[in-house]
């Protein structure tokens, strides 16, 4: 074995380890997720680590697989430091990492065939190869049925296998799955770890470890790995830990290797009888409630009662309707068919009536984490209309009672799961409801603190008769409630006291019973779905598993690329924005910034009235620029109507205006403008000085004979390029300018941040592809899109605003080419620092909107600048393109004016993306 | 047990509109917590009213300075080197001689916006009062410099051959003086326009987004689920993310007019204050039902960046706040001015803020705005409702 040989070769001590943590210790801010662990992991062995959310072992996986960046100590993982990053990049291959959440590695809008195949793709596999182990893998996954389904439509426990044909494509020696069945039916479970022992029977070699919060799975390992803050607390098999504890079973072991401290405050869960008499009037009637999503039935015909101070267990996987249900019976949806009573009162979407008795939890944390605890509280007391003498009351009792009082002023962001939950409890009673409506409400909560909670429950269901209707996953929990209700696929498949359903079925425990039901609902026979099948048409694993390592593979580049314009293909708002977002701005920057000023509403107050000022008053109406308003007749008027903005220009003649002019006296006339708009008033002054000089020339002339003296030089003015003088002539060109920086930057940016956002990022972190292969791979979509943008961009100006291209075509295609090259990078460049896409979208926004519109040549020309402003111009591609387009357009340049500035922009593409991989991580912080 | 009565349902009295109203102003206290807990957005409102409208007020103007020219002086003579003397900063950078090969490639890389071209004997024809042309040529590609700077160009040589001539005791005076005055803004600067249109801009721009990002952050946290199970309406909830960010926005716009732009750049606003912020606020609940319609056509705070730029972009540009509304075709007037509430703030703004406008001239646009506020607000409601309870 390849490992073994490397270990030899590097003189490690024990030949049977096949991963080590060495003094590591690991902070996040202030919190420390790994306080100096130091553990051998021995080789070819199924192991697990557990403990509950928040100890650790997520850090620890993704520090074995080289994922993260390692902060203090050594990690050794298949014999060589993961601290080195050319032992990372020789083994990459050799690892398979499976990141923790539902899928979190897979695409959901690709199918079941694409995300096997783009991992394929990633590992730089032919054609042939992938198809016929994508074939094999799916065929031993079940998951052959559904090539084509998307990834995001499939149910937890078959993501949950879609993830690990992903892993598995590679045939790792190392398999790293974090809690690879979290929210995962147990058939699927079961089903799931048949797989990998089947694999393991093929491939003896392969070392596994896995995460779990599960403790009941853990037995099914062989070597376990117990974590309690950041610590390890306690190694070795599931026999051995049992013995060394002395308990029945692993929840109660792990408890009793945990810190003294902690074991005090754990006091375990008495189940007290229901007192009788209460099943007369039911607390919920649920019958016939069907809810459908467009095609989808979420829950399908589900009748059930449950009776007054009735503890009931909902238990299904993740998708199986549960939620729905519960959202159905709280009124936060409206059943397609059925209905459903509370204490009974028909449950209606507007009936305030039933929330008052109702208390709900929702899955996950779903408070306020701006608030503090209290003011959590204080809100919820008043929405809920307590009254004002009874609520620090009830609230002070509520802070004593879920030992709340310490953190009363604490932000819930920064409070353990456990603390959250009994917050969200707390606030879910504080109206004193009749009945409790739980959603998974000890998911990821360790094993003390689900119990504390369960007492609570207890306490809340027998002493003070409230209902509580729950869901969970934990089969200790379920058999904790008077009744449970096994669900699957929006179907109920049995009710009944957990003690009966056992004893109907015959089954050994609770969870067999589930898993039987569910089989059967399946239609599979049971023990033939368990023996793994021997398969001895599969190559010899070793063999097959040694594709030569390349620096640079266009195989993985295309992977990214083709992926990615799927993905992209079947995202309506990115693809609209992308095509309409050009579009809809060109024709808002074409018409809406425009420096054409036409049809100033002018107006005159004529107080002579004679045939001289008549002539005045038409060398103004005459001028295309004036529309002409009726007269003005006194100063107030004059007044007013500026005021309204009815006038924006007005000529005031002084009375005695013709027998001055007569005289020869020189008579004064005023010009008002409307000063509010600074650019039309100066546009406009420049029409009045024009208008007047041509009159004063036309008044001299008709009086001497000759022109005078002033007038005797004139000035020829021509204006070039763009004759008519339009403004869309030079808007038009420069506006593409602008929006292909905005849109291809922010299109490239959310492309990368989306990745850091979903998790699937994992997949850049744990395979070998490289930064140049992922960056250009990704760019290359969105370049292909911003020219498709240009073309319509193009379009729009020929047709709508009637802006032809005067010069060389090649250097504007050629131009634009570079140009989008660079804007793709810029964005690129930024989503290297960005973490959320909407932080990513504004910075991109302002980053390359405030130089295109201030430094670029598109209000100001790039010549008039000076300085700072100047330079920042320049720095950034938008000055270098915008002659480029408007030379290309507007000014009727060749080719040949315009090399240089192309050049420069191509420089700028390299620039981009040499420090976009300067600055891109391959490892996480 | 005796106490597992306590659990029996109480039916209590019906809810009345005052319940309705303290429900709202509960909601509208806990939005206002939230955005206090944002340090982000209350960077991005204090940023947006204070600093950013400074900048922008007294940075890019589209006054006419700094303007680049180039002579070709093929006089050489007094009068010739007269004009050149005065083309001065600030309207003008430093003077380029050049020669008349010179001028196509200088004006095609854009490094010459204008060129003066003086003809051999200019001095001599002006002297023997022999019509002379002076060529100027005009890179019409620089809009916000070729219309105004080219009649400061014309004015300029005007009134140097005109002072020359004077000297030479060859003049004429001007048969009529005209004298011209600007109203509202007398010396036209551009920083009375654009600290003010900044601050409307950014109503609009963070209104929108502070509703809209109020909506997603609970929709994204699972809140708006848990306010859903509560006694409250829908109508409610909105009602106070739409009051509570445009009360925040109100509130930073007031104080932006009176601080900063009376304060700080010193520009005089005429009209009253009240009278704007009231208009201001009708216009913040329509723009803030914008906001949630747009929250609830995004799922993530991604998506509702890239619908929201978009949607601002339109509804700046086409509102007459950066370039007059009479310059855009008349259809497009018509289209705008139905479905934005944006040109009727903007002309409402414009009117008090720069003419002193009262209300018997604005009523009609505060009119509109309140029909065009409520339309947007039935829509975002009906959207809320539907998109929310899921149905």
């Amino acid at each position: 074995m390849r490992w073994r040989a490397a270990v030899e070769a590097v003189g490690a001590s024990d030949a049977a380890e096949v991963a080590a943590l060495d003094h590591v210790s690991h902070r996040y801010g202030t919190t420390l997720a790994l306080d100096d662990v130091s553990l051998v992991l021995p080789a070819g062995r199924m192991i697990g680590v557990i403990g509950p959310d928040g100890v650790g072992k997520s850090t620890m996986l993704a520090l074995l697989a080289g994922v993260r960046r390692i902060q203090d100590g050594q990690v050794r993982a298949l014999g060589g430091d993961m601290g080195q990053r050319r032992h990372r990049t020789a083994e990459a291959a050799r690892i398979a990492y499976m990141p923790q959440g539902l899928g979190r590695n897979l695409y959901p809008t690709l199918s079941v065939f694409q995300n096997v195949d783009f991992h394929g793709r990633l590992f730089g596999q032919g054609a042939a190869e992938r198809r016929r182990r994508i074939a094999e893998l799916l065929t031993a996954t079940g998951l052959d049925p559904f090539e084509d389904r998307p990834a995001g439509k499939l149910s937890g426990g078959m993501k949950q296998k879609l993830s690990l044909c992903c892993a598995l494509i590679h045939e790792p020696d190392l398999l790293i799955l974090d809690e690879p069945t979290t929210g995962v039916d147990p058939l699927s479970r079961g089903q799931f770890w048949d797989l990998i022992a089947s694999i393991r029977a093929r491939r003896p070699g392969l070392s596994v470890v896995v995460a779990t919060a599960y403790m009941d799975e853990a037995s099914r390992f062989e070597w376990l790995v117990a974590m309690d803050e950041g610590k390890v607390i306690a190694t070795g098999s599931p026999a051995e830990l049992l013995a060394r504890t002395g308990r029945p079973d692993m929840e109660a072991a792990f408890i009793a290797l945990l810190p003294p401290e902690k074991q005090a405050q754990h006091r375990p869960v008495l189940m007290r009888p229901r007192p009788a008499g209460l099943d007369a009037a039911p607390a919920i009637e649920a019958e016939h409630l069907t809810r459908r999503f467009g095609g989808f039935t979420a829950v399908d015909d589900v009748s059930f009662r449950i009776g007054r101070g009735e503890i009931f267990g909902f238990l299904g996987s993740n998708g199986c309707g549960k939620s729905t249900t519960m959202k159905m019976l709280t009124g936060l949806l409206p059943p397609s068919e059925g209905s459903a009573k509370l204490f009974g009162r028909p449950v209606g979407g507007n009936d305030l009536e039933t929330r008052r008795n109702v208390g709900y939890m929702s899955q996950g944390f779903s408070l306020y984490g701006e608030l503090t605890v209290l003011q959590n509280l204080e809100l919820h007391a008043r929405l809920y209309h307590l009254a004002p003498r009874d609520r620090p009351v009830r609230i002070a009792e509520l802070l004593e009672r879920y030992e709340l009082e310490p953190v009363r002023d604490a932000r819930p962001d920064s409070l353990p799961l456990g603390i959250k939950q009994r917050l969200q409890l707390a606030v879910a009673v504080l109206h004193r409801p009749a009945m409790l409506i739980l959603d998974e409400p000890t998911s990821g909560v360790d094993p003390i603190a689900r119990d504390a909670f369960w007492r609570t429950l207890i306490d809340l269901s027998r002493d003070e008769g409230v209902t509580i209707f729950l869901s969970t996953h934990f089969m200790n929990e379920a058999e904790r409630c008077d009744r449970i209700s096994l669900m699957h696929a929006g179907k109920v498949l049995a009710v009944g006291t957990p003690a009966d359903l056992v004893r109907e079925r015959g089954s050994a425990s609770l969870e067999d019973c589930f898993i039987d039901y569910l089989a059967q609902a399946a239609g599979i026979d049971r023990p033939a779905r368990t023996a793994p099948e021997p398969e001895p048409a599969a190559p010899a694993p070793m063999a097959a598993a040694a594709p030569p390592r390349r620096r640079f593979d266009p195989r993985r580049l295309w992977a990214y690329a083709r992926r990615e314009t799927m993905e992209l293909l079947r995202d309506p708002i990115r693809i609209a924005f992308a095509f309409f977002g050009p579009i809809l701005l060109m024709i808002a920057f074409g018409y809406g910034i425009s420096f054409d000023v036409e049809n100033l509403r002018f107006s005159a107050f004529d107080q002579d009235n004679s045939p001289e000022s008549r002539q005045l008053v038409e060398a103004f109406t005459s001028s295309r620029y004036f529309s002409e308003e009726a007269p003005i007749r006194s100063a107030a008027e004059l007044d007013e109507r500026f005021r309204a903005g009815s006038v924006q220009v007005a000529l005031e003649i002084p009375p005695d205006f013709g027998r001055d002019l007569q005289s020869g006296r020189v008579p004064e006339v005023a010009v008002w403008l409307d000063g509010a708009m600074p650019f039309r008033a100066e546009t406009s002054r420049g029409y009045v000085t024009g208008l007047a000089s041509q009159y004063a020339q036309q008044l001299t002339l008709e009086r001497t004979g000759a022109a005078s003296t002033g007038q005797v030089v004139s000035v020829e003015t021509r204006f070039r390029y763009n004759q008519a003088f339009r403004s869309v002539n030079a808007m038009v060109p420069s506006v593409m300018m602008l929006l292909l920086i905005l849109i291809p930057a922010i299109m490239s940016a959310i492309a990368v941040v989306r990745e850091k956002e979903t998790g699937s990022i994992a997949n850049f972190r744990s395979t070998p592809v490289t930064k140049f292969e992922f960056l250009v791979g990704k760019q290359l979509p969105y370049i292909l899109i911003a020219m498709i943008g240009f073309v319509l961009l193009t379009v729009i100006a020929l047709v709508v605003f009637d802006v032809p291209v005067r010069g060389s075509p090649g250097a504007l295609l050629l131009g634009t080419l570079f140009y989008v090259a660079a804007t793709t990078g810029f964005g690129q460049l930024i989503s290297t620092f960005m973490k959320t896409q909407v932080a990513a979208i504004f910075a991109t926004a302002l980053l390359s909107v405030i130089p295109a519109v201030n430094f670029s040549g598109l209000l100001v020309p790039v010549s008039s600048l000076s300085g700072g402003a100047r330079l920042t111009g320049l720095a950034l591609p938008p000055a270098w393109y915008q002659p480029v387009s408007v030379g290309a357009f507007t000014k009727g340049l060749p080719f040949a004016e315009l090399w240089p500035n192309i050049l420069v922009l191509a420089g700028f593409a390299l620039l981009f993306l040499v420090l976009s991989q300067l600055f891109l991580r391959k490892q996480e912080a | 047990m005796a106490e597992a009565a306590n659990a029996r349902p109480t039916p209590r009295a019906r809810l009345g509109p005052l319940t309705h109203a303290a429900n709202v102003v509960r909601l509208v206290a806990k939005e206002l917590r939230s955005i206090r807990a944002d340090p982000i957005m209350l960077f991005l409102v204090v940023y947006a009213f204070s600093l950013a409208v400074y900048t922008v007020a007294s940075g890019v103007s589209t006054e006419a300075r700094d303007l680049t020219i180039g002579v070709v002086d093929e006089d050489r003579s007094e009068l010739s080197r007269q004009i050149v003397s005065a083309f001065n900063p600030p309207l003008f950078k430093e003077v380029v001689p050049v020669t008349p090969a010179e001028v196509d490639p200088a004006m095609d890389e854009g490094r010459l916006v204008f060129v003066v071209d003086m003809p051999p004997r200019l001095q001599e024809d002006v002297l023997s009062g022999r019509p002379a042309a002076i060529a100027l040529d005009v890179d019409a590609t620089a809009m916000t410099q070729a219309g105004n700077g080219s009649v400061y160009i014309q004015t300029i040589i005007a009134r140097e051959v005109a002072d020359f001539a004077a000297r030479r005791d060859l003049a004429v005076s001007e048969p009529v003086r005209l004298v011209m005055r600007a109203k509202f803004n007398p010396n036209l600067q551009t920083s009375w326009f654009t600290s003010v249109m900044q601050v409307i801009n950014n109503i609009t721009l963070l209104t929108v987004i502070l509703s809209g990002a109020a909506l997603i952050r609970e929709r994204e946290q699972g809140t708006v689920e848990h306010l859903l199970v509560m006694p409250l309406v829908p109508v409610e909830i909105m009602l106070a993310k739409v009051i509570a960010s445009g009360l925040v926005i109100l509130v930073a716009a007031g104080l932006s007019l009176v601080f900063v732009v009376e304060g700080w750049l010193g520009v005089p606003i005429a009209g009253s204050i009240t009278l704007f912020l009231a208009g201001a606020g009708l216009y913040a609940l329509a723009v803030a039902a914008l906001g949630i319609l747009l929250g609830t056509i995004a799922t993530s705070m991604g998506q509702f960046g890239l619908l929201v730029i978009p949607v601002l972009v339109l509804m700046q540009l086409l509102s007459g706040s950066s370039t007059p509304m009479e310059s855009m075709p008349v259809w497009l007037q018509y289209v705008v001015q139905t479905v934005s509430p944006t040109p009727h703030f903007v002309a409402f703004a414009q009117a008090v803020l720069y003419r002193g406008a009262g209300l018997p001239i604005v009523w009609p646009q505060l009119l509109a705005l309140m029909g065009l506020g409520g339309i947007y607000f039935v829509v975002a409601l009906a959207r809320f409702r539907r998109v929310i309870f899921g149905a």
